[in-house]
């Protein structure tokens, strides 16, 4: 990177400085984070325990563990999974492997960066009015995961649509060539190749949807339940929406339980993170091709 | 010449077989999925526009909604639309987080792209990623618990949920976004950009600042502009840390409340129908709009670099 | 003048282009190619870089159907019948073998390239894909060299080897037409050869529409040859007539002789 005869000492300086203004710049976006994933950490960490994580809130929810929001959660995150992704899937290949270069296409692609972008509060009124009210499901966890699906859609067809198009069009043209149809040509060769990359996406949508809140709170997710819900059409606590009740409306909550909550929130969205950048990396050292 | 050259070896040669009816099935089942996003986006719109229009067409009053502070939906003697107070509100945060998110997260991007090599740079890109996963719960609560505390003890005041602090937060959130956005717009800067500027002897800041940055201006704005579409939607966690008091704030110490927090913190206690409830919905439709309006111009800006 | 009554006798034409013409956007890339190919010939089409070889061959198994750009005009009749109006063109390229430029092995194993074809026919039975496997291997003159190793990915085998495994999987069709695109640019002189006797071989079998960007393999090869330059075809003719001063253009002769190209 430095030639030494192509730059004088004063550039060189200069140079170094700027660098170093950019790495500060970098630090403190980061910084900040890992000093308050430490403070959750040091108020969190001393409330975990099998108790916590697996029994039932008590007096109030100032006592006692939080495993029907918990599990609530898996549940939520589940069924909008088993919405979403062959939906997104599926989307995913239209585009990638039939569409055309017209407006239609790009018409969808516009849907699909707004349905990013648009507030999750706004899906959770979409979710109110479509799902809750119109089609009748009610304040349930049907209702609250599709919410959620529909807002996770996008990332899984964005993911999807990445490791597919990362598959070389020379093994489909070969694959033409032979006499398959556009669809076996998709089923045997595309998704096979693609599938890990795939699977990389749907990891992040989890982590995604596990910790969104706005878009359950009135589709789904209760305040406080003393059971465990019995199908879809019933109500369910969530992790996320707990943490809001427990920092903002319930007094006489110790301390160190909303930092517990957080902290479990947060070791299981990171955690699938990670896993999914994991996923990643051990992709990207292993092509086969 | 006719097919009949070929009678015995290959019988029925163009016939639509399983494979072909199969494929033509598989194209239009993918075709549907494809189209799904656009039903669901306009999907949205309908019947947000289904719940809020019996309010606008029959309390609405433009003049209220844009020009009075007074959200007092609740009244029973005079209830008042105003969300003058609220559109402030969300501004004023907004505004406090692009403050602080633009220029860490350009720098940043800078850096991981133009500065950073091999493990280092993959080591940050991660990190960003890891913050950009963290729920806006979680955000909320780290505003109301820990920077609370920091404000107040840092800066002598009262009451620490305010515009700071929720504008921190939420210029936090926005940074990771923003800063993989930026990184993208510069990497795409072809690098015979580079080499060029730095064959005529130009050192690396140079080549970024006179022949980078230029090129990736469009990409860079794109990346604020969805910066701040983020922190204009953003809920939760503005509802946990802005203090969520109507008010016209005079300093970064004042308490506001934003668009979305009112929904969020008001859509559980209103009765399907009512004015109130209708007007939530309202306040919804306006955030779809501008928040489409903002993607959509992000989306053309974009567009204007691969033009060129 | 004997060149026009041997082009003019011989069996029945397989494949029969009528005034094809090819553009991508507002470039041609093909313009006016009428051109006869008989059945169980090995027909040779030479002709400098950007000559339209290629395109010529995608028009053939209907690949511009996967690219919007690509505009076809005039008719191919194939079988004796036109491309354009196949109904199943999955079904056409099933007919059609085609063997690329650089060999593209299939992410698979190198069993699985070749029954993949099979496989699409609907045999599904392991004994009977493990005869038609080692039949191909072998016809293509590279089962000795893999017959320890078919579970070993196809990427995996040298360049020579890789184009030989297209040439099996090619053939795997069972097709009637096979189609080459200068298969040796990617290949040693040695395998070169042997996917030459491969073709000789074949000959008796099936047709070969061989397009090569060497001209003595032409010669070395091809019954009758067509010179195709910047998108046109300048003449057609018993590969011996233009190898031996009967062709009839100018450029033909100047290419054939190397004079550029």
């Amino acid at each position: 990177m430095f030639q030494a005869s192509a730059l004088n000492d004063r550039n060189a300086r200069i140079q170094r400085r700027w660098r170093l203004l950019f790495l500060v710049m970098t630090l403190l976006l980061i910084l900040p984070v890992a000093i308050i994933l430490g403070l959750l950490v040091h108020h969190g960490a001393p409330v975990i325990s099998w108790s916590f994580l697996f029994e039932f809130p008590r007096q109030g929810m100032t006592a006692g563990g939080i495993f029907p929001a918990l599990l609530g959660t898996i549940f939520l995150v589940s069924l909008a999974l088993v919405f979403s992704v062959p939906l997104g899937i599926a989307a995913a290949i239209y585009l990638s492997e039939y569409a055309r270069d017209n407006w239609l296409t790009r018409a969808i692609n516009l849907a699909i960066i707004n349905l990013a972008g648009v507030p999750s509060i706004v899906h959770a009124l979409f979710g109110v009015g479509a799902f809750v009210l119109f089609f009748r499901f009610g304040t349930s966890i049907l209702a609250a995961s599709l919410t959620l699906g529909i807002m996770a859609l996008p990332v899984v067809i964005v993911s999807t649509r990445e490791s597919l198009q990362a598959v070389p069009r020379a093994f489909r043209e070969a694959c033409w060539a032979l006499g398959a149809t556009r669809w076996q040509t998709i089923r045997k060769v595309v998704l096979p190749n693609s599938v890990s990359g795939i699977l990389t996406g749907v990891i992040l949508e989890v982590s995604r949807t596990a910790g969104e809140t706005a878009p359950i709170m009135f589709t789904g997710a209760a305040f406080f339940l003393p059971f465990l819900p019995e199908s879809v059409y019933d109500q369910t606590m969530a992790l996320s929406l707990h943490l809001f009740v427990l920092s903002t409306q319930v007094p006489g909550v110790p301390e160190g339980v909303p930092y517990g909550v957080a902290l479990v929130l947060i070791a299981i969205v990171l955690s699938m993170n990670a896993l999914s950048i994991g996923f990643r990396m051990v992709l990207r050292g292993r092509k086969r091709w | 010449m006719s097919s009949d050259a070929f009678p015995t070896r290959r019988p029925a040669l163009d016939r639509l077989d399983g494979a072909w009816a199969a494929d033509k099935a598989a194209q239009v089942l993918m075709f549907v999925a494809g189209i799904s996003a656009i039903v669901f986006i306009l999907g949205i719109f309908a019947f947000i526009a289904r719940e809020g229009l019996s309010f606008v067409f029959s309390r609405f009053s433009f003049a209220e909604f844009f020009g009075s502070i007074r959200w007092a939906p609740t009244s029973n003697s005079n209830p008042t639309f105003g969300a003058l107070a609220l559109i402030v509100g969300t501004a004023s945060v907004t505004g406090m987080a692009m403050i602080v998110a633009i220029p860490f997260s350009l720098g940043a991007a800078v850096y991981i792209a133009e500065f950073a090599r091999g493990r280092t740079r993959e080591t940050l890109k991660v990190l960003v990623e890891l913050l950009a996963a963290i729920p806006s719960v979680v955000w909320g609560f780290i505003g109301l618990s820990i920077m609370n505390k920091l404000i107040i003890d840092v800066f002598d005041v009262s009451v620490g949920l305010n515009v700071l602090n929720a504008g921190i937060i939420l210029g936090l959130m926005a940074a990771p976004i923003m800063t993989t956005i930026a990184e993208d717009a510069l990497k795409a800067v072809p690098d015979r950009y580079r080499e060029a500027a730095e064959a005529m002897g130009a050192t690396r800041w140079q080549v970024i600042r006179r022949v980078v940055l230029p090129a990736a201006r469009n990409g860079l704005a794109s990346a604020v502009l969805l910066g701040v579409g983020r922190g204009f939607g953003e809920t939760m966690a503005v509802l946990m840390a802005s203090g969520h008091s109507i008010n016209l704030p005079t300093s970064i110490f004042d308490s506001v409340r934003a668009l979305t927090a009112t929904i969020a913190a008001e859509l559980g206690e209103t009765a399907v129908g009512s004015d109130h409830y209708g007007a939530l919905f309202t306040l919804g439709l306006f955030l779809f709009l501008i928040t489409f309006a903002i993607n959509l111009t992000a989306d053309l800006v974009v567009r204007g670099i691969r033009k060129k | 003048m004997v060149g026009p009554e041997r082009t003019e006798s011989g069996g029945n034409s397989l494949l029969e282009v009528d005034d094809l013409t090819v553009s991508y956007g507002r470039h041609v890339a093909l313009s006016g190619v009428t051109l006869t190919v008989r059945q169980n010939e090995i027909f040779g089409i030479i002709g400098p870089a950007n000559a339209g070889k290629t395109t010529f061959l995608q028009a053939v198994n209907r690949m511009d159907q996967f690219n919007d750009a690509i505009k076809v005009d005039g008719a191919v009749r194939f079988m004796g019948r036109d491309v354009a109006r196949w109904r199943n063109t999955f079904a056409l390229r099933r007919q059609i073998g085609v063997v690329f430029p650089l060999p593209v092995g299939l992410p698979l194993s190198v069993y699985e390239n070749v029954a993949f074809a099979p496989r699409l026919r609907g045999v599904s039975k392991k004994a009977d894909l493990d005869v038609l496997v080692e039949r191909y291997l072998r016809r293509a003159a590279l089962w000795e060299e893999v017959k320890d190793r078919l579970d070993t990915l196809g990427s995996m085998l040298s360049g020579g080897q890789q184009q030989r495994l297209t040439i099996a999987r090619a053939l795997s069709q069972d097709p009637v037409l096979l189609m080459l695109d200068e298969f040796s640019i990617a290949v040693d002189p040695v395998t070169t050869m042997k996917i030459e006797d491969v073709l000789r071989e074949l000959r008796s079998e099936l047709t070969i529409l061989l397009v090569t960007n060497l001209v003595q393999q032409a010669r070395r090869l091809a019954d009758r040859t067509a010179f195709f330059l910047d998108g046109s075809l300048v003449e057609v003719g018993v590969t011996e007539d233009l190898f031996t001063g009967r062709a009839r253009h100018r450029e033909t002769v100047d290419y054939i002789e190397g004079r550029f190209g």
